[in-house]
């Protein structure tokens, strides 16, 4: 973080935060060193400030979602920001609204910020190109969820002081994942060596372009690491016939002491949540106080978010 | 009809092999009754028309093989009149119109119906081609005998590939006593499932679902094996990847006889161009990778790939302003293909005369329709453009009743100036 905070002044061109390939190294520095300052105020007693008060700040999710909405809502009602939840999975797109449509909608409204989750990838950029306010990406598809990666880099750099340097490996279901190549994309700019490790069929086509080692073998894969970031494996995956089955899956590529012990012996684990204990993590090590940060995840998961309304926010 | 005399210009006319300046003489019929040098520029008759073409490019009109016209069904996508205005602009003056409508064209009273409209709405020659299966559902076959009477050329599911063998196979041992033309779009449903765009490093990075060249390929190999034991008049419709070439190459090696086609789309754009979720470029095959392109704009050069069509695919704006994955597929062509083919011959990477050849002869032989080249006796559907005029895409002057585009503000060289169709003026560029 010593790089970090000789930095002054970083300026945010873009309006939305579409994805971890859209922001630079110093913009990226910019919103840690402010989630820093979130992580203080979030521990204290009075958690209410007013930076966003007068703004209207609306979660457009199109996708069931727990933690992210809650995390992001909040964020918002910490920052003072009005805030509106809307579940979209069963409502106006029920009745064949399309996603512009509902923008438009909501633009009427003259909201400030609006957070998006999107089943199709994509869905974010069109939101961006049709309404008046900024926009967040709280996942879309199989593309981009840059507030989880920031999150993870937040709790590594307090647990490990820096990304640069560190071996991480992402395993799991890396072809259907979101979390992870916003990942492979932040912990590649922070500096880290990053594997993926998965089945082959929960291998992206070209996944190393993105600069990664891929394996198949997580005895080969967890080698020397100082991370490791388990995915959440979709159990309708079982039926796509990317598996055989989930005993089979977690035999190979489920995280266990045994198989945990080819990291590093201070190796961190991290999971994005939910977790499907059994399937891809042994349930004692998910609670292992000294290894697991995944509750510290969900705690900077606020942080990063009030960083990231508050850079975007102001902008409109 | 006065007899016309187009003089003046430099004539290209692959089946022949001429590329000269001359002229070219249509009769009373709308027919041709000679072109070349030996059409001279004095001593016309008195009572001929003589329309001097200023040492412009004169060429047979454009057979495009795959165009979709939104009638019946889709008229607020295109109608006849509207593609009728669009191919005459870009020199096209036949194709051959998809049967994906709604309903689909899979019998005789439909076609009755087609070809009524297409003659009194359009001025260009309108090939319907009718579905190989009831509903192109890929089960029951249409009646081939009794649309082929009805004057019916060619027979295609459109967008959907036969996906079963058995039916596939039988499809083709009928069409081999008939020597009826089957033209197959050449992608497995079940690999291709979902798919968004070509699998690769781009789907990857977009986190879009791919479809991988082997649901192609796959398809053009089962095929061919067919082929071989039911030998019957075969055209792969569109293909888009440089491994279905290699297949295509070496069956033709073989001696295997059959044609195979390209999206012009293929030719001039790859998955880069697909950027940020732009959904005009969303196309069935989709655009592939720069050595995908490279492939095919090869196989253009050296034969293996007989065909350039347009896949000219009108989509209202409503169904392109959606996600990628919800976005409907195809883009407009017909006004760009020649143009586009221009840039191939521009930038150096195909023949002159190939290129023309895989837009007029070419097809024309492969259709067994009297069109495509300068042959005594052939209908006077002609093409006039400037080889080197520059001009930039502007997706509201083209004419097509749809704006999807793929090439908006693209830079090409070369403009249709006048398009005849049987002898008669039904197009000219003010």
């Amino acid at each position: 973080m010593a790089v970090i905070k000789k930095l002054k002044a970083v300026k945010f061109i873009q309006n939305h935060l579409l994805g971890i390939q859209d922001i630079s190294f110093s913009q990226v520095a910019e919103i840690l060193k402010q989630a820093k300052t979130f992580i203080t105020l979030n521990k204290s007693s009075s958690k209410k400030m007013d930076i966003l008060r007068g703004k209207t700040q609306i979660n457009l999710f199109f996708e069931p979602s727990t933690r992210t909405q809650s995390s992001f809502e909040l964020a918002g009602k910490r920052l003072g920001a009005d805030v509106m939840s809307m579940n979209i999975v069963n409502s106006a797109i029920k009745k064949g609204e399309t996603l512009i449509d509902t923008a438009m909608t909501l633009n009427a409204m003259h909201p400030d910020i609006i957070v998006i989750r999107h089943p199709d990838s994509g869905a974010p950029n069109l939101l961006s190109q049709k309404v008046n306010c900024a926009v967040i990406n709280a996942g879309d598809g199989r593309r981009e969820h840059p507030t989880q990666a920031l999150l993870d880099a937040l709790t590594i750099i307090n647990r490990r002081g820096k990304v640069e340097g560190l071996k991480i490996a992402i395993c799991g279901d890396i072809l259907h994942s979101r979390v992870a190549r916003s990942n492979i994309y932040l912990m590649n700019m922070l500096g880290a060596e990053v594997n993926v490790v998965a089945p082959k069929t929960l291998l992206p086509h070209s996944i190393e372009r993105l600069g990664v080692k891929a394996f198949t073998d997580m005895k080969k894969g967890l080698d020397g690491c100082d991370i490791v970031m388990m995915l959440r494996l979709q159990n309708e995956r079982m039926h796509g016939s990317f598996l055989a089955s989930a005993r089979e899956y977690y035999e190979f590529f489920g995280l266990t002491p045994d198989k945990l012990k080819l990291a590093k012996k201070n190796a961190l684990i991290m999971h994005p949540g939910p977790m499907n204990r059994g399937v891809e993590i042994d349930t004692n090590l998910a609670d292992d106080i000294n290894r697991s940060v995944i509750r510290e995840q969900v705690e900077f998961g606020v942080a990063i978010r009030m960083a990231c309304l508050k850079i975007f926010c102001k902008k409109t | 009809m006065k007899e016309k005399y187009l003089i003046n210009a430099r004539l290209i006319d692959p089946k022949n092999n001429m590329d000269e300046f001359g002229g070219l003489i249509v009769d009373s019929k709308g027919q041709i009754k000679a072109a070349g040098k030996k059409v001279a520029n004095g001593n016309l008759p008195s009572g001929a028309e003589k329309i001097d073409l200023k040492k412009q490019v004169l060429i047979p009109g454009i057979v495009d093989m795959r165009v979709f016209v939104g009638e019946p069904g889709y008229e607020y996508k295109e109608n006849f009149r509207t593609l009728s205005d669009a191919a005459l602009s870009g020199g096209v003056t036949s194709v051959v119109s998809m049967p994906n409508t709604s309903p689909v064209i899979d019998n005789v009273s439909m076609v009755d119906f087609l070809k009524r409209r297409g003659r009194d709405k359009s001025k260009i020659n309108i090939f319907p081609a009718a579905t190989l299966t009831k509903n192109a559902e890929g089960k029951q076959m249409t009646e081939f005998g009794l649309l082929k009477r009805k004057g019916i050329i060619a027979f295609t599911d459109g967008t959907k590939t036969i996906q079963d063998p058995e039916v596939m196979s039988r499809i083709m041992n009928l069409a081999s006593q008939s020597q009826t033309l089957i033209m197959q779009h050449a992608e497995d449903n079940i690999l291709s499932k979902n798919g968004l765009i070509n699998e690769g490093e781009i789907s990857t990075r977009l986190g879009l679902k791919g479809i991988p060249f082997l649901a192609e390929k796959i398809i053009v190999e089962r095929d061919l094996s067919f082929l071989e034991e039911y030998y019957c008049r075969y055209h792969i419709s569109q293909i888009s990847s440089a491994k279905t070439i290699s297949v295509i190459k070496k069956a033709k090696k073989d001696g295997k006889i059959f044609t195979a086609g390209v999206s012009i789309n293929n030719l001039s754009l790859n998955e880069n161009d697909i950027g940020d979720f732009k959904t005009f470029l969303k196309l069935s095959p989709p655009l592939r990778t720069e050595n995908d392109r490279l492939a095919l704009v090869e196989s253009v050069n050296d034969g293996t790939v007989d065909v350039i069509v347009s896949d000219h695919k009108p989509q209202d704006e409503e169904s392109k302003r959606l996600t990628f994955a919800q976005a409907a597929t195809g883009a407009t062509g017909v006004e760009t293909l020649l143009p586009l083919c221009l840039e191939l011959f521009h930038n150096k990477s195909v023949k002159l005369k190939k290129l023309i050849a895989s837009i007029t002869s070419n097809p024309a032989k492969i259709l067994g329709i009297n069109k495509g080249s300068f042959d005594k006796g052939s209908d006077a559907d002609l093409c006039v453009f400037d080889i080197n005029k520059a001009w930039v895409v502007d997706k509201n002057k083209l004419k097509s009743k749809s704006k999807n585009t793929p090439v908006e503000n693209r830079k090409l060289q070369g403009q249709v100036l006048k398009t005849f169709v049987k002898g008669e003026l039904s197009y000219e560029r003010v």
